[in-house]
């Protein structure tokens, strides 16, 4: 029997469980159940991820399986990449379950929709068939909706949920609309079969509904100018969502678009690449600088990690669009290193939550002094988010620096050295003001306004304090150690080949045929990329100093009024759903016109 | 004249986000993203249609009779049920807002700026 369709399938099947008998179950018995199948979703994964080294899996559900070329049926397609993926979501998702040990007013409910949550990422990143993923994703996005807004007596709780849901579903229509519009053309659904008949001109057709299909991934990962919703859902959702939130959800936006380009779209690009990597790396490279500009000015913690989230995966989004095999290995080694760091940020604020009741940097300044521990765990994290030698960020963005060096494009480290610099020294300058109390007390340039926080978390005194750390703890360990993995380099340049070969997608899908053998790893020299990232830890540690010292510009100097620019950023940031989708629009205008000003 | 359905299709698009910019309430909002999936029900439905072709019912038709594409039709019927779920969400989150705050309208929301 196939474990393919397993990690879907359990967690959805205990979800539905657990629904049913959620009036007659207590919290302290929903959650263990939840953790341990969250666990063994995530075990199950990584043994379908290692299994798939030598050759990917392919399910068809039901056992319908292709006939002539015509796919029947559904199918779930288990590469080294979407195992890895999934694995990180069940990860993540066993830590939420963990942390929110600690959350009060939290019932069965939330079980329920986290175990929903993990199944619809799982089946999202397993599926071989577009409708399927839509479907998919359409669960995944319901679930988010409702634990974004699960404290639901808060005005500011619900607006959030209400811009996240409202801008991600007009996103998901547009991905609708062009399946609808790739199925007139290609009469399937199939991924692979669409691929085959997509033909080889990147005529005005094929070029809307890719534009389409991307948009919808493309809100969902939170590529500016789609952005606006993140930082609203991060700064109202509870801890361990946001841990998923950043964690997981958003980078299997890019996956998609990544899995949609290399399965179906490429074949019609093939020939014409240059414009799609252009148009991908303009994305990125807006997200990583907006990304992180608005970061630096955030006084809410949470808001403040949202915004370098969306900075991370304009990275990420790099790496994407070098359209290669090195730049996916990147990509997914940014991925799981950016995911488990994030994940235990957001943990420790969490922690400042629970003991300070305020997630405001300004209001919590010195008051991290009584707790030193989690000042250290924020300093390694934001010393990780710079990319510093000692997580797996380090390797993916060597793996994509890499690449850009030998597309030509080597001045793209510029934008991976700000982006780091910027989102570490905000992260390093809010421990400062934090935990050591550095920095003017209650400045007058304040960022957004103070979002009033309700306690979540129940207060139990010094004991639960000590366990409410071991979560992040393990997981920066986690970050740093998974660099040593003896398998590491084969696994996410397999998993990379895999993924952009199409001939060989589908061969395994359509025809049930043996994927490629394993290939001979390549091994670069990583001095250039360590130069980088001791430049870029080093910057962020100066620029935190900066940022605290009395030399920081104030609102009357001249410098301020050089960054007007960046007020004005801010102030598009208004938190009104209307203006978040006109944005959409605009964004998609554009999107299409640049694309197709190139292919002409 | 199949080209004219992708145009109603494009109309109701800019008519239903027309709507959602400019909603001065929570629940229009809501109604006015019911119209958008509309139109994404237009353009499958225009993509599955076939000229002089008969419901796609299999019984009791000879082999070959040209019927419209019922893979587009159960496309439309499952994003049917994912969208009342979600606009089911949308509005009982709508209702909380209101009851949190005392109004439906975005622009005198101010928390989330910035």
């Amino acid at each position: 029997m196939s474990l393919v369709p397993l990690p879907v399938a359990i967690p959805l099947g205990i979800s539905f469980l657990l629904a049913g008998v959620h009036r007659h179950l207590s919290p302290a018995v929903s959650r263990p159940i939840s953790a341990v199948v969250a666990l063994a979703n995530c075990l199950l994964c990584i043994t379908l991820t290692a299994a798939a080294m030598n050759a990917p899996a392919t399910y068809w559900l039901g056992g319908w399986t292709p006939r002539s070329g015509v796919a029947l049926g559904i199918d779930f397609y288990v590469d080294p990449v979407a195992g890895v993926i999934a694995a990180l979501a069940s990860f993540l998702c066993f830590v939420g379950f963990i942390y929110s040990r600690f959350l009060e007013n939290v019932g069965t409910l939330f079980d329920v929709l986290m175990l929903g949550f993990l199944a619809a990422m799982c089946g999202f990143a397993f599926s071989g068939d577009i409708f399927n993923m839509f479907v998919f994703f359409e669960l995944m996005s319901a679930a988010a909706f409702a634990l974004c807004g699960y404290k639901l007596e808060e005005s500011s709780v619900t607006q959030g949920a209400f811009n996240f849901a409202i801008t991600n579903t007009i996103g998901a229509f547009f991905g609708l609309m062009g399946i609808g519009l790739l199925y007139a053309k290609t009469g399937a659904l199939n991924l692979a079969q669409m691929g085959a008949a997509i033909g080889t001109t990147p005529n005005v057709y094929v070029v809307t509904s890719f534009v389409l299909l991307i948009t919808g991934f493309l809100v969902k990962s939170g590529s500016v100018p789609f952005h606006f919703w993140l930082a609203d859902a991060h700064a109202v959702a509870p801890t361990p969502v946001c841990l998923l939130f950043s964690g997981v959800m958003v980078e299997l936006g890019l996956y998609a678009v990544a899995r949609i380009y290399w399965t179906v779209f490429d074949g019609a690009f093939s020939a014409r690449r240059a414009p799609v990597m252009n148009t991908l790396l303009l994305i990125g490279v807006l997200s990583a600088v907006v990304g992180a500009l608005m970061c630096f000015g955030q006084r809410n913690i949470k808001r403040l990690l949202a915004f370098s989230t969306i900075s991370h995966v304009g990275l990420m989004t790099i790496g994407v669009a070098m359209l290669s095999s090195a730049g996916m290995a990147g990509f997914l080694l940014y991925v799981v290193g950016h995911g488990l760091v994030k994940g235990a940020l957001f943990l420790n604020a969490g922690v400042l939550l629970d003991r300070f009741q305020s997630v405001d940097e300004l209001e919590l300044h010195s008051k991290g002094r009584r707790i030193p521990v989690c000042g250290i765990l924020f300093a390694v994290a934001g010393i990780m988010l710079a990319g510093a030698p000692v997580s797996l960020t380090f390797l993916g963005e060597h793996a994509i620096s890499g690449d850009t060096e030998h597309a030509g494009l080597g001045l793209l480290w510029l934008v991976f050295l700000f982006a780091e610099v910027i989102t570490a020294g905000a992260v390093l300058r809010l421990t400062g003001r934090v935990f050591l109390g550095w920095g003017k007390k209650r400045p007058a340039d304040a960022g957004a306004r103070n979002i009033p926080e309700k306690r979540e978390t129940t207060h139990r005194g010094r004991k639960s304090y000590g366990w409410m750390l071991v979560p992040q703890s393990c997981m920066l360990v986690a970050a740093f150690g998974c660099m040593f993995i003896p398998q590491l380099g084969e696994t996410w340049q397999q998993g990379a080949r895999f993924f952009v070969d199409r001939s060989s997608y589908y061969g395994t899908v359509m025809m049930n045929t043996a994927a490629i053998g394993p290939i001979p790893l390549e091994r670069s020299s990583l001095t250039s990329s360590l130069f980088l990232s001791l430049l870029a830890t080093a910057l962020a540690i100066a620029l935190a100093g900066l940022a605290l010292s009395p030399l920081w510009p104030n609102k009357d100097s001249l410098l301020y009024r050089l960054a007007s620019p960046v007020q004005v950023v801010r102030h598009l940031h208004s938190g009104h759903v209307g203006d978040y989708v006109a944005f959409l629009i605009f964004g998609i205008a554009c999107l299409v016109a640049v694309l197709w000003l190139q292919i002409r | 004249m199949q080209h004219l359905a992708y145009f109603v299709a494009l109309w109701v698009l800019l008519a239903g986000l027309y709507g959602v910019v400019t909603s001065r309430n929570y629940v229009h909002l809501v109604a006015c993203v019911a119209v958008l999936q509309s139109a994404t029900y237009i353009i499958l439905l225009a993509a599955g249609f076939r000229t002089g072709g008969v419901p796609p019912i299999f019984y009791g038709v000879p082999v070959g009779t040209r019927t419209v594409d019922p893979v587009v039709q159960a496309l439309m019927l499952t994003d049917i049920v994912v969208e009342a779920t979600v606009a089911a969400l949308l509005l009982s989150i709508a209702v909380q807002l209101h009851k949190a705050s005392g109004t439906a309208n975005p622009s005198e929301l101010e928390a989330l700026e910035g």
